[in-house]
């Protein structure tokens, strides 16, 4: 019911986003957007998309677009008009409005998610595992190998990344500590 | 009441936005910004009572925190320019402000 308003201030949002040229503010607003559509996913009833949502959109992207900010301007310089990229982002919002009419209604309770696996995960859950939530018994035991692969994967990347940017840091300050 | 409530909520958070787009100064900015997160909170916790499920309160919580990282980032690159160093830098804080 509060859905369609929450999606108004969503548009909302995104359009003040187009509008604007301060990119201080555009990183703010895209990092409240996150977040009202991680409420919006909360009040639909997906906790772990809006989870997701919320960490990556409205945390790590804020200090990441701001880090950027820190090393390139502040400012967005006025494009010239291109028909070019506008003729692709219609095309591919076309196709994605196209393909999204195919998707199951909101609620329908005979989508295919609902009628294959998930009424027997639903029944086997709460006896074999005793979890009250199905999502988490499903990521933490039924495909629990697969998650375990994911946590070191992002794992490595997260490694990855510390070494390549903030390795050199660390050596400036040794050196430092020598002189 | 409670759907009162919400759209309350949700109106606000358009003033809000309002000031975000409008606000002359950053700190307009940073404040109306906040709101918003702020109101997203409240949103979900009014959500989980409204739907009888009072444990979204777990959830506005872990919001809540996020939220207040992105702050945190927020008014670090305010003061400072960067968000590596704690040591104004001389251009950046001035060119932000």
């Amino acid at each position: 019911m509060i859905e369609p308003l929450l999606f108004v201030l969503l548009l909302a949002l995104a359009v003040a986003i187009l509008k604007l040229k301060d990119l201080f503010a555009i990183a703010m607003l895209s990092g409240a957007f996150s977040l009202v559509s991680a409420g919006l996913f909360t009040l639909m009833d997906a906790v772990d998309v809006a989870f997701t949502e919320a960490a990556v959109g409205a945390g790590f992207t804020t200090v990441l677009f701001l880090g950027t900010l820190a090393v390139t301007a502040n400012t967005e310089r006025q494009q010239p008009f291109r028909l070019g990229p506008l003729l692709v982002v219609l095309v591919v919002g076309a196709v994605l409005i196209w393909a999204g009419l195919d998707a199951p209604l909101y609620g329908d309770p005979t989508a295919p998610v609902h009628t294959h696996l998930g009424a027997e995960f639903i029944g086997r859950a709460p006896s074999e595992i005793d979890m009250p939530n199905i999502v988490t018994a499903v990521l933490a035991s039924y495909r629990g190998y697969d998650t375990m692969g994911e946590t070191a994967v992002i794992f490595t990347a997260g490694v990855g990344v510390m070494l390549l940017l903030g390795g050199r840091k660390g050596r400036d300050l040794d050196e430092e500590d020598q002189d | 009441m409670l759907s009162a409530a919400m759209v309350g909520v949700v109106v606000t958070m358009m003033l809000a936005l309002v000031r975000a787009t409008a606000g002359p100064t950053v700190f307009d900015r940073v404040l109306a910004v906040n709101m918003i997160g702020t109101k997203t909170i409240l949103l979900i916790c009014i959500g989980g009572f409204a739907a009888g499920r009072p444990d979204f309160v777990d959830l506005a919580l872990v919001y809540g925190l996020v939220n207040f990282t992105g702050m945190v980032a927020l008014v670090k690159f305010c003061r400072f320019g960067n968000l590596a160093s704690d040591q104004p830098e001389e251009a950046g804080a001035q060119e932000v402000l």
